[in-house]
């Protein structure tokens, strides 16, 4: 699904990955760890397709449309409750039978009370839950995760554990992390940056 | 069909947004009136009609460029442009979105005023209103992108009337000619032509704009 | 193409700039007939083939521009900036040779009738805002995609503008000067071929030298880098 072969990327200057080596098959789950600062966001960016590599070769083998990504940012608009910008984000990915599908998502994600207030008056911990609902919620082959147990409370970081249990059989993983273990048990592959 | 319904639900989603937090829209309206009471004081006693005519597109363009620096300030301020940008949909349909949107706002102002403008002022006619509808169009249309751009800098709201006034030069020729010259048909075909082409090369380069 | 072409060519055309311009200036003063403006004409010979050569770096930076975002083409946004960076330079000139035309034709520095003073004055600010646009920009891929885009956008705005500074004399200066179009004699036509083309040649010379310049500096970073 992702294929990179000695790539680098740089911005002016300043170089922020190198000689990255990637193969991420349909069901594998790669976990990428290293310090801040050692490009991990980089790596998922251009994964995502968000930046283009400054060299080497690199294929992503899935549409657009079919990544799921959760970035340091929830991506969500703060004036805007959470139904509406799942709805917004229902309509730009064109899913069948939305309002259900959104519905089920803020339930299993214990934001259904919440739905109808503004995100801006939602905690950290409910951010990093409306973004994971936003990346699940075309049930996307690639998913890529920035950090994705940051700000989740002891509950939140249950339901994530379960989410990625079930996905993981059926859903490519890239998981950028500063902490492996609570991730190590479900990595198929580990890649390292300094 | 689904670009449309793209493209309207991003409008639509801008337009909730401003009916949320009201930005925007209250801050364009107390700009317009507020200049054109300033002008009031500008114009010496015996100074022509046409002379207030040429200030009430310098009202107009500055009150689009006072909108058109809000323009992306969610998307940019909460990073909500990845998302956008990642969605499967054509991105000149988050251009195009926002530039209804735009447009909106721009034509909600102005219905208040040209009104305004004529009590204060002098009466206003078809071609002028034709005019300004042209105009808005490519305001909209350049302004769009070009407030995209400024989000990208360092700079950000202050690169924006930088970008923005050299290519507005020729909407003001036009819109002035068309309110106040004896031959506005021409007038309104140079602002047509500007809303065609530069339209057509928004649409087209805006993906890069977001984009690496 | 190869490095010894690459290397040989800045000489050749350096060579060809010099001598093309030192024939220029020599025909200019001791070959071109005077006509009934007087000495003040022989700036005609600066002043035009300035402006055509500042059109001709604009429309290359906005043709490398258009490489650059359609296909990709390596270094195109290095180029499309020195051309434009150029183009900046030779505008500048043009204002200012035409504003000395301006002074002894009708005594004025500025005249608002002069067409393409007022164009190259619009060109200068949205090329001025094209450099702040840039350097408020980190250099990367985005940089060069926000650059590409605004120089495709002079492009465009070139031909429009002319046709709105044209209609705007209409309703600015209902009484337009007399702009007796140049009736040129045959020697002063090939006086102002040979400026055109000494410009044209130091317009080329000092682009090929500034990019060599650059491409030095970037190879030269590089190195350093993978010796560290």
């Amino acid at each position: 699904m992702i294929r990179a072969r000695a790539l680098e990327k740089r911005y002016g200057d300043k170089r922020i990955l190198r000689g990255i080596e990637l193969d991420v098959g349909a069901d594998d789950f790669l976990l990428v760890t290293g310090p801040n600062g050692s490009g991990k966001t980089t790596l998922l960016r251009l994964c995502a397709g968000l930046a283009a590599p400054t060299r080497g070769d690199f294929e992503l083998g899935v549409s657009r449309g079919r990544i799921g990504y959760v970035a340091h940012e929830p991506l969500v608009y703060r004036e805007l409750t959470a139904l509406e910008n799942l709805d917004l984000y229902g309509r730009l990915y064109r899913i069948s039978e939305r309002r259900e599908r959104i519905g089920m998502l803020l339930e299993r994600f214990g934001l259904w009370d919440a739905r109808h207030e503004r995100v801006a008056s939602y905690s950290r911990g409910m951010l990093q839950r409306l973004a994971l609902c936003r990346a699940f919620l075309h049930e996307p082959d690639l998913l890529l995760l920035d950090e994705p147990y940051s700000g989740l409370d002891g509950e939140g970081a249950l339901v994530l554990d379960r989410e990625l249990t079930e996905r993981a059989p059926r859903t490519a993983f890239v998981v950028a992390t500063h902490e492996p273990e609570r991730l190590r048990r479900h990595a198929t592959d580990l890649l390292a940056l300094a | 069909m689904n670009y449309l319904a793209d493209v309207g639900a991003l409008a639509r989603k801008d337009l909730l947004l401003e009916l949320r937090a009201r930005d925007t829209l209250p801050a364009m309206l107390l700009f317009v009136v507020s200049a054109l009471v300033v002008f009031h004081f500008v114009l010496p006693a015996g100074s022509s009609d046409l002379a207030a005519t040429g200030l009430l597109w310098v009202a107009l363009l500055f009150t689009a460029l006072l909108g058109l620096s809000r323009a992306f300030a969610a998307e940019r301020e909460q990073g909500v442009i990845d998302g956008l940008v990642l969605a499967p949909s054509d991105r000149s349909a988050i251009w195009l979105g926002k530039a209804l949107s735009i447009l909106a706002f721009l034509a909600l102002a102005e219905l208040i005023a040209l009104p305004a403008f004529a009590l204060f002022f002098r009466h206003i006619d078809g071609t002028l209103i034709g005019g300004v509808a042209l105009a808005d169009v490519g305001i909209a249309a350049v302004g769009t992108l070009l407030a995209a751009m400024a989000a990208a800098s360092r700079a950000r709201e202050l690169l924006l009337p930088l970008l923005f006034l050299p290519l507005a030069i020729p909407i003001v020729v036009g819109g002035v000619g068309a309110s106040v010259a004896d031959d506005p048909a021409r007038y309104l075909g140079l602002l047509g032509l500007y809303d065609a082409l530069f339209a057509i090369i928004c649409w087209a380069s805006f993906e890069y704009v977001v984009t690496e | 193409m190869s490095t010894w072409s690459r290397n040989n060519r800045l000489p050749a055309l350096a060579t060809l700039a010099l001598t093309l311009t030192a024939a220029a200036i020599a025909l200019i003063f001791f070959y071109a007939p005077l006509d009934e403006d007087g000495l003040n004409q022989k700036i005609f010979y600066f002043h035009v083939p300035i402006a055509f050569t500042a059109y001709g770096c604009f429309a290359w930076g906005g043709w490398k521009a258009l490489r650059h975002l359609w296909k990709g083409e390596e270094g195109a946004d290095l180029e499309s900036y020195v051309a434009i960076h150029l183009g900046v330079i030779f505008g500048v000139l043009t204002l200012v040779t035409g504003s000395i035309w301006a002074r002894y034709r009708w005594g004025h520095w500025w005249v608002w009738s002069e067409d393409q003073l007022v164009l190259f004055l619009v060109l200068f600010l949205f090329y001025c805002a094209y450099f702040m646009l840039r350097f408020s920009v980190p250099p990367g891929p985005q940089r060069a995609n926000l650059s590409a885009v605004y120089a495709l956008f002079g492009v465009v705005l070139i031909p429009v503008s002319v046709l709105a500074i044209r209609l705007s004399e209409r309703f600015i200066h209902p009484v337009a000067f007399d702009k007796g179009g140049p009736n040129m004699a045959g020697s002063q036509f090939f006086t102002f071929c040979v400026s055109c083309a000494a410009m044209f040649s130091l317009a080329a010379t000092l682009y090929n030298l500034e990019l060599v310049g650059k491409r030095l500096d970037m190879r030269l970073r590089e190195l350093r880098e993978a010796l560290q």
